[in-house]
């Protein structure tokens, strides 16, 4: 064996390649069932699919990176899709122009308070996203008068959410690369990103580094409430409006996602490549489920045990002594 | 036969041996004295001995049985008990819920209040706490109140063996002088005690068998009084012990600026008008009881503390410190090796390389992207300067021994080259070889003209390291000790605030001898 | 003696809970076009057994430093299957209670040994055991329907003689036979330990796992009761993921209200309660005051919001900052 390939070994994370794996295993069994499964068409479709949740992925990487947690992603989405369709119409072309950025900013304002009240008011992550959820559902509630917004996403949303651009590349998937290419940066080669492992291990010894780590918390829940609100910019770019509960269906994925990746839920511990991996394969999981024809009740079925089956697997804590 | 003997006793971890074939016999009715280098495998004996851990090898008899433990409840049941460094309280329960934790009584099926309230008070009086209300809730007790907690916690369970791990480092001296009294009477109970203790005065005091482990074995058993203090620590390290400190700067050379300079520093009852100045190329020491107001001090000056009164100058100009960040950004300059450096030194399963670099990535990064050039010259010129032990910069620190990670938290705040560095107890638990190097460092550092603010519970190191020492009492410095005046009676009596009066009785008592 | 001051203090949380809740139901019922009468305490009553069932059932889980976002999803299995088996003579609705509160008992259970000897930490496997647990409850129910022994749901949700609401009754006869002797038992202070410092207990031969154990079934069983209950409140059984996502949320903010804390080791089922009830309140609030349904989701919300940040009042006391990061 070269020498690159072992320090290649040394250094990958044994659960990254156990995600890594279980892709493969899963398309495997996915081509025994139709061989469509690994045509070049249907993966490039599993990748588009895929990109929604690894941007909102993204966001609660960084946040559970910190041992923290973002519950407030299902309306965040909303949020982002909800308030991006609303402005499309306003004073032309205006609205189009900042459809997307207004969409993201709603995001980042609500991000910012998830941030201020963990990171200054030092409430635990787990009730503030979710009292902060509840209240961008209620404003979102007002807002639509509790029905489906009737407002068209822009050209530009639907040009990234569903256009192809070379070789037919999804623009969506393109958009993720983007987003994870950023985050990778941010995590292993800016202040920011060790700042943030550094949270996840230990606050105290962080903030007695002499680094800010109060702004450092506040900064990371505002991008994860910006990377949730930019996921439901593109979603109700896919769909061609925002709707009610449009980000329901991502909370409990993108958490999956992050952890079957490696991520340690307690925080400091995970690369992106390992969540590149996990939401690959719950995009997948979620694909073969509904290619097989199971009715809902046995997806969600299979879907859990499933997750927690790969968890055993290798997501376990170590055996404290 | 002895009432408990351990043959042969060997476990690992992983590939490394933490006892090797190690053998102990204790008798009834004696207090018997583990010594040895972090490492040795002081804390693995114990832990095999109360159930925490199960040997791989080997066998222990007690009273003529052969007994295994499965878990520290089946040990307790044989008649072993243990007090470990950590203190194993439940915060969030109370004294008397702590106290019979593990054996309640009960009354139908249920705990019995009552009968668990007359434990812990039998308890506690039997471990010199009488004035520890049952029903406080521990979180609520000062740390050295919750050592006499887990000592009466100790107690209840009727004990045969009683093991106490570092079981005085977390008291004040008051406290400490409580719990010899308590042990010596167990003593004359016919309990058999088990004390492993780094501090050579106790053991010179309690002890009356010593055995010194030494690499995962037993090196050597001896009554105590029967050897030197320097032939126990050659058995310990197994090398020459000579010069443990470095030799001091002469008195009275010329005088160099005041770097920083305190007055009337004051915070809660904590701290109470302190003022002080020390110049470039001091070590200051901070002696005094533990628990006085010296780590107060120390946060105080590093920007931790909200509310504080008084001033601060660095070099004459008055600052306002506001948090650690602006402690050490360069102009004030100042760093800060905490205490604990498990949780505010270090991120132990971060990398050596990321720990080392934590505090100074400002200066090893452009616009927030760090130069990892830069990076990993910076590291590698600290990992040689200090020498740390470690198999390459990419290993999680956690993995290093105890002495190396406390260069690497001492190495991590060099690395922004500070001008006053303040160290608050840092070789707690570190071996004797990593101490020297230590004291070396320090003398370096000021001689390199640094003014260092040391605070040690340790008298040996104020005498052998400083050239001041300010001790306190109650939050207040009581005294200033300068040069020779630094011995252990002025350290002592100073501390305890008895006066000089009673420094100079003793003087004159060992002069007309 | 002063022994008083330290009771007190033990459970000054649950006490705060309760007068809280006690002056939000004053301005309730005094603004109630109705006033306080029996009917609109029963409906009061009825809604806020239910969530405080719920709580309850958190409660368990978050004393040993837990969390568990399944209590939602086993709150609608059991209602789901519920308007199955609870039907009948009253030996078949026995048989179907006992049935119902097993499968409760069995899902903590499951969460319990997926925890304990999976290694795996609360809050995933609970999220992943949660989707199964609607994946049986959606099995069961693909669409609302059922019945149930109306007789009983009648008795439960009605009320006694002198207008007590029935399910209070139940709820404190709950308390009084299930958690006030498990609080006083070893295994019951056990879980207080365990939430205290995992560490801590484990060194004092606390058993730990056993006391998880317990926890996770216990929670199942509230939970169930809580489906039970929802059951007799309905006639009929509905899986609806929304609903079980809202009454794990509710829980949580319950349970926060309740002065638990989410640190494990401190609070009591009993402070749950009050703040579910409160929650419940604060719903209802809007109601008499004539505010459009439409706000009800942002009052709540809002109010959830200056619920939890009223805890932060503390941080005004904290005078070294080091104590801020725990």
């Amino acid at each position: 064996m070269s020498i690159f390939a072992k320090s290649l070994i040394r250094h990958i994370d044994p659960a990254v390649a156990i995600a890594f794996g279980c892709i493969a295993a899963l398309l495997l069994f996915g081509s025994f069932y139709s061989t469509s499964f690994i045509s070049p068409a249907f993966l490039l479709q599993q990748l588009k699919v895929a990109s929604f949740l690894g941007i909102i992925a993204t966001g609660a990487m960084i946040v559970i990176l910190l041992g923290q947690i973002d519950l407030s992603i299902p309306w965040l989405v909303a949020v982002g899709g909800m308030m991006s369709t609303a402005i499309v119409g306003w004073r032309s072309p205006m609205g189009e122009v900042l459809a997307i950025p207004f969409g993201v900013l709603c995001g980042v304002a609500f991000g910012l308070v998830n941030g201020f009240a963990v990171a200054y008011l030092r409430i635990p992550s787990m009730i503030i996203t979710l009292a902060v959820n509840a209240v961008a559902q209620g404003l979102m509630v007002v807002h639509t008068g509790g029905f489906s917004p009737q407002d068209a996403s822009s050209f530009a949303m639907r040009f990234l959410a569903t256009g192809n651009s070379l070789l037919g590349i999804p623009n969506a998937l393109l958009v993720w690369a983007a987003v994870g290419g950023g985050a990778t940066f941010l995590l292993s080669r800016t202040v920011f990103g060790r700042a943030v492992y550094g949270i996840g291990n230990s606050e105290r010894a962080v903030y007695l580094s002499g680094v800010r780590s109060q702004r450092i918390v506040m900064l990371a829940f505002a991008l994860s409430g910006g990377l949730s609100a930019f996921g439901g910019v593109l979603l109700a770019g896919y769909a061609s409006k925002a709707a009610q509960g449009m980000g329901d269906a991502y909370l409990l994925p993108a958490i999956a996602a992050v952890v079957l990746g490696g991520t340690s839920i307690l925080g400091g511990r995970g690369t992106y490549l390992g969540t590149i991996a996990g939401v690959i394969l719950i995009t997948l999981l979620q694909s073969i489920l509904s290619v097989m024809q199971i009715e809902e009740a046995g997806r969600q079925i299979i879907y859990g045990v499933v997750i927690i089956l790969m968890l055993l697997l290798y997501g376990r804590e170590r055996r404290v002594q | 036969m002895a009432f408990f003997q351990m043959e042969g006793v060997s476990k690992r971890y992983g590939g490394v041996s933490a006892l090797q074939n190690a053998s102990l016999s204790v008798e009834m009715g004696r207090i018997h004295a583990i010594l040895g280098e972090n490492g040795a495998g002081k804390s693995t004996l114990i832990k095999v001995m109360s159930g925490v851990v199960t040997p791989d090898e080997g066998r222990m008899i007690m009273e003529g049985r052969e007994v295994q433990f499965a878990s520290p409840a089946a040990a307790n049941r044989a008649g072993i008990a243990c007090i470990f460094q950590e203190l194993s309280l439940l915060p969030d329960l109370s004294v008397a819920d702590n106290i019979s934790i593990s054996n309640p009584p009960k009354h139908f099926g249920l705990i019995d209040r009552k009968a668990q309230r007359r434990i812990a008070e039998e308890a506690l009086a039997r471990a010199g706490g009488p004035d520890i209300h049952p029903l406080t809730l521990v979180k609520d007790l000062p740390l050295s109140r919750r050592q006499i907690v887990e000592i009466a916690k100790a107690l209840a369970r009727k004990p045969r063996i009683l093991i106490l791990d570092e079981a005085t480092s977390a008291l004040a001296a008051a406290d400490v002088e409580k719990v010899y009294t308590v042990l010596k009477r167990l003593r004359s109970e016919r309990l058999a005690l088990l004390y492993i203790s780094h501090r050579m005065q106790e053991i010179a005091e309690l002890a009356d068998d010593c055995t010194v482990f030494r690499n995962g074995r037993n090196i050597a058993t001896y009554r105590a009084g029967t050897k030197s203090d320097n032939e126990v620590v050659e058995l310990m390290i197994g090398r020459e012990y000579s010069h443990v400190f470095p030799p001091k700067p002469d008195v009275g050379r010329q005088e160099t600026p005041i770097l920083l300079e305190a007055s009337g520093l004051s915070w809660t009852s904590r701290i109470k008008d302190i003022s002080f100045r020390v110049r470039a190329g001091e070590v200051v020491g901070l002696g005094g009881l533990d628990g006085q107001g010296q780590r107060e001090l120390l946060l105080a000056l590093f920007g931790v503390l909200r509310g504080l009164s008084g001033e601060i100058r660095i070099e004459g100009k008055p600052v306002s410190v506001a948090s650690p960040h602006r402690a050490k950004a360069s102009d004030l300059g100042m760093a800060l090796i905490p205490e604990d450096r498990k949780t505010e030194g270090l991120m132990l399963p971060m990398s050596v390389r990321d720990n080392l670099s934590f505090a100074a990535l400002g200066r090893l990064s452009h616009f927030g992207v760090i130069d990892r050039d830069v990076e990993n010259t910076a590291v590698a010129d600290m990992i040689r300067l200090l020498a740390i032990r470690a198999d390459g910069t990419d290993i999680p620190v956690g993995s290093l021994s105890g002495g190396n990670q406390q260069k690497v938290l001492i190495a991590k705040w060099l690395m922004i080259t500070p001008r006053i560095i303040l160290l608050n107890d840092p070789t707690r638990g570190i071996d004797v070889g990593t101490k020297q190097e230590f004291y070396k460092l320090l003398r370096q550092l000021a001689d390199a003209g640094r003014a260092i603010i040391f605070y040690s519970t340790d008298y040996a190191e104020l005498i052998g390291c400083c050239d001041r020492v300010l001790v306190l009492y109650g939050g207040a410095i009581k005294r200033e000790l300068v040069g020779k005046e630094i011995t252990e009676r002025a350290l002592v009596s100073s501390a305890l605030n008895i006066g000089r009066q009673a420094e100079e009785a003793g003087e004159k008592s060992v002069a007309a001898r | 003696m002063r022994d008083w001051r330290y009771h007190v203090g033990e459970n000054r949380d649950t006490l705060l809970a309760f007068a809280v809740f006690l002056i939000m139901f004053g301005i309730y019922t005094g603004n109630h076009p109705a006033g306080f009468t029996a009917n609109v305490v029963t409906t009061a009553a009825n809604k806020g057994v239910i969530l405080a069932l719920v709580a309850m059932a958190q409660t368990a889980v978050v004393l040993t430093a837990g969390i568990d976002l399944s209590v939602g999803m086993i709150f609608l299995l059991a209602n789901c299957l519920a308007s199955w088996i609870v039907v009948g003579s009253p030996g078949m609705t026995a048989l179907g209670l006992l049935g119902v509160l097993l499968v409760g008992l069995l899902c903590g259970a499951i969460n319990g040994l997926v925890v304990i000897f999976g290694r795996l930490q609360p809050i995933v496997t609970t999220i992943a055991t949660g989707a199964v647990y609607f994946g049986l409850a959606l099995f069961l129910r693909p669409v609302p329907g059922g019945d149930v022994n109306s007789e009983l749901a009648d008795s439960l949700t009605g009320q006694l003689p002198g207008g007590i609401p029935a399910s209070l009754v139940v709820l404190f006869l709950i308390i009084l036979t299930i958690w006030l002797p498990f609080r006083r038992s070893e295994i019951g202070r056990a879980v207080y330990a365990v939430g205290s410092s995992e560490a801590a207990a484990y060194m004092s031969g606390v058993p730990v796992r056993k006391a998880k154990f317990v926890a996770y079934c216990l929670s199942g069983l509230f939970a169930a009761m809580g489906g039970l209950f929802l059951t007799f409140f309905t006639y009929s059984g509905e899986a609806s993921a929304a609903n079980g996502g809202a009454y794990t949320l509710y829980s949580i903010a319950a349970v926060v209200l309740g002065g638990i804390s989410l640190f494990g080791g401190k609070g009591s089922v009993i402070g749950a309660v009050f703040g579910a009830l409160m929650f419940r309140t604060i719903g209802d609030l809007l109601f008499v005051f004539d505010l459009e349904p439409l706000w009800q989701p942002l009052f709540q919300g809002v109010v959830l919001l200056l619920a939890v940040s009223l805890g932060s009042l503390r941080l005004f006391q904290i005078r070294n900052r080091l104590d801020l990061f725990g």
